[in-house]
């Protein structure tokens, strides 16, 4: 069955016409070419997928499209603004914390989700909030490293 | 050092798309009029089969079904292995067919039969569950011993006994005599563990076909493009080489896993000219889990034998070394040629004798994975070598100092056909131990007992053998290829550069060090260079990435064709600066009149050999663009001493990583930033092995570790800050003194690992991987 969704997208009012089962990963991929957000499993584990409902991290291949109806969603392309990077994206940049690329939409949309509920994280705190972000190129060491740069620049700190 | 040359950590130029979500890997691609597929895979591990499409057929939006007959009707080739391992009897290995869809047969859970093409990748998956296949079961092998046993069923007509090969290297009678003389021999039985590759991004791949031209294209998942090409076109002969445009846009990790040619990108190619229309396929990770290319699996047992003093007089291995149901594109060299090789290890052992059988059984392919052979041999030479210090009571680092080949012994010819170029081994062992205070562990230790935890501390002092390889060393061992490496320049008369280079970059960096490498070479600056990599149409032929190759021998490749630019820019500068060519000196970008103020920017040349208004002509062309192929002498030897720091609680098994150090020798280094990462990504995937990942199957051949649900993948929690440094003795036979380092951390690390745990239960009979139950049925049975 196919139904209407509507959402606003990265500050952008979107609609679409979509299968019933359509997941909201599939509508932002599919429908909006939004491929930033990447699928990197099938069991809501590797969190490739995350994106930003109402503020919060979510998983995008975890909840439907209809499910956004109404909701203020942000995805990795929607970070940077005029250009230049989102501190949180500058700070994966400086600090390597991404080799394939394949997981890091995700881990920002997570990091930045850590830092506006504790701005102030330690490396301990970082490494038990990616519990749900996967990676297999960089052995974490230098995400955490980045998330760390991140949340300090975006406190305003150097 | 400039800014953005060699040596400098520069940030890196591909981030910026990963960052903003604009990369473009192959499932971000559609193409027009574009269908989907989907797969039919056997439930079963081994079974005869005979399906019924036409319900699928007849399914809303399916445009074809394609089985394993119509694939042998269009005499679609099978898939080849690559590399041809001659056994003890002097017989080649046993390849038997692996056809791209199973016609009557299959072997192993996840065997592709059928493809299901539709209009959407919803309605293909729907279709593909309305095949109906009909299975008779015949007995299926899981383990090595069974399938070896005597009467086992039979997976392949071709491969009797389920033996693929039975292969053997170094020196039986010596070794035999130098246990003679032992005055202790260590034992161990060893199992390294099966493990799922899980590059992040799921294999993928899109065929096209132009019927106007004949022309096909296959975007995919790819490491290496052009090998792709040759084996689809030479091999499985969908189309010929010129006909054939591969492309392998940005990849999300490989690891070895996106090397092979597999079913999948060979059926939907083939679909794509059946039914004149583009075909995209790609994984979901339950596919990833029973259809790429699994890695490691052996069973080896153990000798070493020490002289009074701890010295090593000899090496004595047997492995049996899993090769799932088919042979994949390059299994049989890995428990071969990439592991008896590396069996001298640092070490001055005087004889060694390994002998490997290759087994099929009906369980997914096994191929080559991160390390691919090399983590195998330094796992079972590191935990012998602890087990021998244990047995003699010799402190292990004092052990291995003892038995080191000397820093002056170089170039060292080992027992297993190798020649080690360079190396300093002791120096990596005092740094690494200095760093993870291995003076003051005793305090540590005693700290942890008061707390009632169990604490160890294990060293790894490994090997491996990179920059894969020189060409007449692998062709004399079975190779089907050669495995130099391309490289291009082309000059723009504006005078910015396009690199192109064979080898292929997903996640490793190429675009930057290469950009590094080539700036600080011509002199151009670094945002002017652009790198090309990962298509067919657009660079030279090239062999691809793996086996921490590309630097050593592809930018090796992009020197011969830097060389070739001075050269030519040489003599531009002599005709337009109205000198001789001898007189021609050329650095930091610009040809100089030596002793003169007169000069030419490489730019100013570029522009010159593209506006070549004055030139006479029959003395120099136009133009400014170069290719080089590169053919290594020999292969690199990156080596070095990681040190792992444990406790265990007693209570639950669990281990806790509290210390990591690494110290590498990887000679030179262009982006230590670059290259510390994939120390630290090669040692995750080292501690996932030993700690977490266990690829399971039951008896019936099910893979029981079948999702991330199941199968435990390394998170960050499981892991430490990482120390790493790098030592330096450079590589003397490649122009740029690297040797490589992408699978150095996978290597060293499961040993270094283990044997902290070993040495924190005060038992050596613990494999991998040591969960929780297993450290506790360690310490507890």
């Amino acid at each position: 069955m196919s139904v209407n969704v509507s959402m606003n997208v990265n500050g952008r009012a979107v609609c679409g016409e979509v299968e019933d089962r359509t997941l909201l990963v599939e509508f932002l991929r599919e429908n909006l070419r939004l491929t930033g957000t990447h699928v990197g499993c099938d069991t809501s584990q590797c969190g490739a997928c995350v994106v930003h409902v109402d503020g919060r991290s979510v998983k995008a291949c975890t909840m439907l499209a209809v499910q956004a109806e109404g909701a203020e969603v942000t995805t990795i392309e929607g970070l940077a603004q005029d250009g230049k990077l989102h501190p949180m994206q500058e700070a994966f940049r400086e600090n390597h914390g991404l080799q394939c690329g394949f997981c890091t939409p995700g881990m920002v949309m997570s990091a930045l989700d850590l830092v506006e509920r504790n701005p102030d994280p330690s490396s301990a705190e970082v490494r038990e909030w990616l519990e749900g972000n996967l990676c297999r190129c960089t052995g974490y060491h230098n995400i955490v490293k980045s998330i760390l740069a991140g949340a300090s620049a975006m406190r305003g700190g150097s | 050092m400039a800014e953005n040359g060699i040596g400098a950590s520069v940030p890196r130029t591909e981030d910026h798309r990963f960052l903003t979500g604009t990369g473009s890997y192959t499932d971000d691609s559609n193409l027009p009029h574009q269908t989907y597929a989907a797969f039919v895979r056997s439930t079963h591990a081994h079974a005869t089969v005979a399906l019924d499409t036409s319900a699928a057929a007849a399914a809303p939006g399916v445009v074809a079904v394609l089985t394993g007959t119509d694939l042998a009707g269009d005499q679609v080739g099978s898939l080849i292995c690559g590399w041809v391992v001659t056994g003890k009897d002097g017989e080649p290995h046993k390849a038997p067919p692996h056809p791209a869809l199973a016609a009557d047969t299959v072997r192993h859970v996840g065997d592709a039969m059928a493809i299901v093409v539709a209009e959407s990748a919803r309605a293909a998956r729907d279709a593909a569950e309305l095949v109906k296949v009909d299975y008779t079961p015949l007995p299926a092998v899981v383990s090595m011993r069974d399938a070896l046993a005597e009467g086992a069923p039979q997976i392949h007509a071709e491969a009797p006994g389920n033996l693929c090969y039975d292969w053997e290297i170094g020196d039986r009678a010596a070794t035999d005599e130098a246990f003679g003389r032992a005055r202790h021999v260590a034992r161990l039985d060893l199992v390294n563990n099966r493990l799922i590759p899980n590059a992040m991004e799921p294999r993928a791949a899109i065929g096209d076909y132009n019927p106007a031209t004949g022309d096909y294209t296959l975007r995919l998942t790819s490491q290496n493009p052009h090998i792709h090409r040759l084996v689809l076109a030479a091999f499985v002969q969908i189309a010929p080489e010129h006909k054939l445009h591969v492309i392998a846009p940005d990849v999300g990790g490989g690891f070895g896993s996106k090397i092979f040619i597999y079913q999948e990108e060979t059926a939907v190619l083939w679909a794509a000219g059946k039914i004149g229309r583009p075909v995209k396929w790609t994984a979901d990770r339950s596919e990833s889990f029973v259809a790429d290319a699994h890695g490691r699996d052996h069973e080896t047992h153990v000798e070493l034998a020490l002289d009074e003093g701890g010295r090593f007089l000899g090496l004595r291995v047997e492995t049996r070394a899993n090769m799932g149901a088919y042979l994949s594109t390059f299994a049989s060299c890995v428990p071969s040629y990439l592991y008896g090789t590396l069996l001298q290890g640092q070490y001055t052992t005087e004889a060694i004798y390994c002998e490997v059988k290759a087994v099929f059984t009906n369980t997914t392919p096994v191929d080559a994975l991160r390390g691919a052979g090399r983590p195998e041999a330094t796992y079972l030479i590191e935990r012998i070598v602890d087990q021998a210090a244990h047995d003699m009571g010799i402190d292990p680092a004092e052990l291995r100092r003892r038995n080191f080949i000397p820093a002056d012994a170089f170039p060292y010819p080992t027992k297993v056909a190798l020649e080690y170029d360079s190396g300093n081994y002791g120096l990596a062992l005092d740094r690494a131990l200095e760093l993870a205070d291995y003076n003051g562990f005793a305090a540590r230790r005693a700290e942890s007992e008061a707390k009632g935890r169990l604490r160890g501390i294990g060293l790894s002092a490994y090997i491996e053998a990179c920059g894969i390889a020189p060409s007449q060393v692998v062709g004399s061992l079975g190779a089907g290829v050669g495995l130099w490496e391309s490289g291009g320049i082309r000059f723009n008369p504006t005078g910015n550069v396009l690199v192109y280079t064979g080898s292929h970059s997903h996640g490793q960096g190429h675009e930057t060090t290469f950009a590094q490498l080539v700036s600080d070479y011509l002199g151009v600056p670094f945002e002017n260079i652009e790198v090309v990599h990962g298509d067919t149409e657009k660079t030279p032929f090239g062999m691809g990435t793996y086996g921490s190759r590309s630097l050593a021998v592809g930018g090796s490749a992009l020197v011969k064709a830097m060389d070739k630019i001075i050269a030519k820019g040489r003599k531009i500068a002599a005709f337009s600066l109205e000198a001789s060519e001898e007189d021609i000196e050329f650095s930091g970008g610009d040809f100089k009149v030596a002793g003169t103020d007169r000069s030419m920017n490489i730019a100013e040349v570029a522009f010159s050999a593209y506006v070549p208004h004055n030139y006479p002509l029959d003395e120099l062309e136009p133009g400014l663009e170069e290719t080089g192929f590169y053919d290594p002498a020999n292969f690199t030897f990156p080596a070095g001493t990681h040190v792992c720091e444990v406790e265990v609680d007693p209570e639950t098994g669990t281990t806790e990583i509290v210390h990591w150090v690494a110290v590498d020798d990887f000679g030179n280094v262009i982006n230590p930033m670059i290259v510390e990462g994939q120390v630290h990504g090669g040692v995750a995937h080292g501690v996932g092995q030993a700690l977490l990942e266990g690829c399971a199957y039951d008896a019936d051949g099910q893979l029981v570790t079948g999702s991330f649900m199941d199968y435990t993948m390394p998170r960050a929690d499981d892991l430490p800050d990482l120390t790493v440094e790098t030592t330096c003795t450079p590589c003397p036979h490649n122009p740029l003194g690297v040797k490589g380092c992408g699978e150095a951390g996978a290597i060293a690390a499961p040993a270094a690992v283990m044997n902290a745990i070993t040495h924190a239960l005060g038992t050596g009979a613990i494999d991998m991987p040591a969960t929780p139950q297993a450290v506790w049925r360690a310490l507890n049975q």
